[in-house]
């Protein structure tokens, strides 16, 4: 694009920097943006350059202290920015992109992110303020079209509005409920040279006020409930994560020996080898957790949103429950798919904080008997079959190298569900997937990010062939970086989980599944210089893994699986919670 | 009876509020019977009262999900608490000279006021309740109405109930503006703890 003169000239002439710093500094608008970040403490930046924002790009480079990647296209900026601030909790991930094409390509990204309350900033160009709304190049509604998928946007107007603007962005992706923020930074105000004074003072703001504080009287009520319980269970959901209140999940837990359990989103926050440790709950859930849940009088959840997921029919959900209590930090929660009895709204830790001492010890024993036995008849299980290679012996081997440390990064669909059931630490905050929006193409980039933001830690990503199809243009990404993340495609040939619900659920009919023609990985690998390798034997797994383990960079994995693997158990479409169907 | 629910709604008068208000309600599948918007005393705020098709339950949804709205500095719904909730109404009717005295009396019983008058038209303006409105509406079909404009309902609550006035927003100041917030979501978080 032709840039209008007096926009090229401030571009190429760099503004008098005072070098004391004592002094507002005159910068261009790009310039105070980048500043911005570093003062929110970015050290990461996933973005792609087009003509609205080159001001920014422009300007990039002087800043060594923000380490920019440039992914192949902004679903995967939008993707490992999630992946950067899930990953490295108390961070918010960034991305940058460009107007147009490029921030409509940020969309399911962030729909991503919001669906699963992950804060990240997206920085997108836009065309000059002056030209909004003429249908000019590369222009859209940039606002409009991500205004359900975010919790804030801004479109910047005036250069002096940049720096708080940004202050307040991070400030609302990562305070109460987190989310993303979308930035619209027209490129004139890019270029546009003002004073930079980073505002000191911390971000108030009348319409969005500080998480409240729990009511120590519904604690004590919950408290109360707890010492009367006979068959209490706890589900935890990511809002456990968030606020990092595992270690208080785990301690109401074993004071009055509650047992836990879990949505998708909450695997990781209680350790599955605690003897009070249930499993995942709900649709795909373990067994002997929905059984728990359907017999408890108690049920308390923390953080969760309790979707038709966790619930099944709804009707089926905790049918003989007295009390159901709901603790989580936004109020818009409550009672919008099950009506709790009694509920907190407060952080989750703060609220377990206050709760624990009011909590007696107790133990029924009873209760966590019936729950062994339930875990005898209805384990977590699967079928080997002669001649196939089943996902969960993947797993299986995959997990055993992972000691406690490793992220694991899931994709959607039966490679989620297989990773979350054999996930099995008892460290938390390592299992990551998109749970809420269900994005089949995230775990990928998403990886990429996670490694960026932990590189001492191994990453793990479990994907399917059509998951990892949808965003594999970012191997380019990853081996120019050499980002170490070890992919492991679980490879059915077909899009597996619209396959089994085809089969059990839809009169049997096949439509649209096939992905026999995917291309050969070996060769995918070998024409982006990233090493793979394939199998379809089991003895060769662990082998391939510790291979894959000692090589220093990204390595693809294919594993051509049993072609009729399923998800078990499952809750049949339209049945409750106990009418799960286990592998048989 | 009418089902839709009053909320008054105090928003930063910024751009894009309305389409934010707007676009939430119709994301969570909600209907808007009427809405009206203006600022208030203080020119950075604007108040908007929104009459939403749902029930109870749900209008507590609504209200929960706009006031996640970051731009929504407070929100109550009104439904139930003693308030004065008025609608403007202008009409143009159908009014040859021979009419015009019936039409006239009617407008009488109703305290309205004609604003315009031609040859053979005349528009009233009405003021009231929406079923005062609504009233005037019917008594009006038989002569023929020409057009019809209502602005929507604008209410406050009476008296010292509403938990939002934005007199204590300001005189408490910016940094207890937490606060003064404060009974209004606490009111909205005590409706909808789901105690039964």
């Amino acid at each position: 694009m032709i840039e209008a003169k007096p926009l090229t000239a401030a571009a190429s002439a760099p503004p008098q920097e005072s070098r004391d710093g004592s002094a507002a500094r005159r910068l261009t608008g790009a310039q105070i943006c980048l500043e911005s970040l570093i003062r929110e403490g970015v050290d990461t930046i996933f973005g792609y350059p087009g003509g609205a924002n080159l001001f920014i790009y422009r300007w990039l480079p002087s800043y060594p202290q923000l380490r920019h990647i440039l992914v192949r296209h902004e679903q995967g900026a939008a993707h490992a920015a999630d992946g950067y601030a899930r990953s490295k909790r108390g961070t918010v991930g960034v991305c940058f992109a460009t107007s147009g094409p490029g921030a409509l390509n940020l969309v399911t990204g962030l729909g991503t992110a919001f669906m699963d309350s992950v804060p990240v900033v997206a920085i997108t160009g836009q065309v000059p303020v002056s030209a909004i709304g003429t249908d000019s190049f590369q222009e859209s509604d940039v606002i409009g079209s991500t205004m359900s998928v975010v919790k804030h946007s801004y479109l910047l107007t005036r250069a002096e509005d940049i720096a708080p603007t940004i202050k307040e962005a991070f400030h609302v992706a990562r305070s109460g409920r987190p989310g993303p923020v979308v930035i619209d930074f027209p490129k004139d105000l890019q270029a546009a040279v003002t004073e930079f004074n980073y505002p000191e003072e911390p971000v108030q703001m009348r319409s969005f006020p500080a998480t409240p504080e729990p009511d120590p009287d519904k604690l004590r009520q919950i408290a109360e409930i707890i010492k009367d319980a006979k068959r209490p269970v706890i589900l935890s959901g990511r809002g456990v994560l968030i606020s990092r209140a595992e270690e208080e999940l785990l301690e109401l837990a074993h004071r009055a020996h509650i047992p836990v359990g879990w949505t998708l989103l909450g695997t990781g926050a209680f350790p599955l080898q605690d003897p009070l440790a249930l499993q995942m709950v709900g649709f795909m859930g373990a067994g002997y957790t929905n059984k728990a849940v359907c017999d408890a009088d108690v049920v308390i959840m923390i953080g969760m949103r309790c979707d038709d997921r966790v619930t099944t029919r709804l009707d089926s959900f905790a049918p003989r429950v007295e009390h159901l209590i709901h603790i989580d930090i936004d109020p818009a929660e409550i009672g919008k798919s099950v009506v709790p009895h009694l509920s907190v709204v407060a952080d989750a830790r703060t609220a377990l904080r206050q709760l624990i001492p009011m909590v007696g010890p107790k133990r029924e024993h009873e209760w966590l008997t019936q729950i062994d036995q339930w875990k005898e008849e209805h384990p977590v299980h699967y079928v080997k079959r002669d001649g196939f290679l089943q996902p969960q012996e993947v797993l299986e081997e995959m997990y055993s190298r992972c000691h406690d440390e490793a992220i694991v990064v899931a994709d959607v669909g039966q490679n989620q569900i297989w990773a979350a059931l054999w996930f099995n630490y008892s460290k938390p905050g390592l299992f990551l997937n998109s749970g809420g929006l269900g994005t089949m193409g995230y775990a990928f980039p998403a990886s990429m990010g996670a490694k960026f933001a932990n590189p001492e830690k191994t990453v793990f990503c479990v994907v399917g062939e059509g998951g990892f199809m949808m965003n594999m243009q970012e191997m380019a990404t990853m081996v120019e970086n050499q980002v170490d993340v070890k992919v492991l495609i679980l490879n059915n040939a077909s899009l597996g989980m619209v396959r089994q619900f085809q089969d059990d659920f839809y009169d049997g009919v096949r439509s649209a599944v096939d992905l026999t023609y995917t291309p050969d990985f070996v060769k995918l690998g070998d024409a982006f210089g990233m090493k793979a390798m394939t199998t379809n034997r089991r003895e060769d797994v662990g082998p391939m893994l510790d291979e894959a383990l000692a090589h220093r960079g990204p390595v693809l994995l294919n594993f051509d699986i049993d072609p009729d693997a399923n998800v078990y158990p499952i809750v049949p479409l339209g049945k409750g919670m106990l009418d799960f169907v286990e592998a048989s | 009876m009418n089902p839709s629910r009053l909320v008054s709604v105090l928003v930063e008068n910024k751009p894009g509020v309305l389409n934010r208000v707007a676009s939430m309600i119709r994301r969570r599948g909600f209907n808007i019977d009427s809405l009206s918007v203006g600022p208030t005393e203080d020119a950075s705020v604007s108040r908007m009262t929104i009459a939403v098709h749902v029930g109870r339950q749900q209008a507590e949804q609504a209200t929960k999900q706009l006031s996640k709205l970051i731009d929504v500095i407070t929100i109550e719904d009104i439904t139930e608490l003693r308030k004065v909730s008025h609608e403007l109404l202008l009409i143009r009717m159908h009014a040859p000279a021979d009419q015009r005295s019936e039409i006239l009396d009617v407008v009488a019983v109703f305290l309205g006021r004609i604003v315009d008058i031609a040859s053979n038209s005349m528009t009233i303006e009405i003021t009231g309740t929406t079923e005062k409105v609504d009233n005037f509406i019917e008594l009006m079909r038989p002569y023929r109405i020409k057009e019809v404009a209502r602005s929507g309902a604008v209410a406050l609550v009476r008296g010292d109930q509403a938990g939002i006035s934005l007199a204590d927003l300001a005189s408490n100041g910016e940094g207890s503006a937490g606060a003064a917030v404060g009974p209004a979501r606490a009111g909205i978080t005590a409706d909808t703890t789901g105690d039964i």
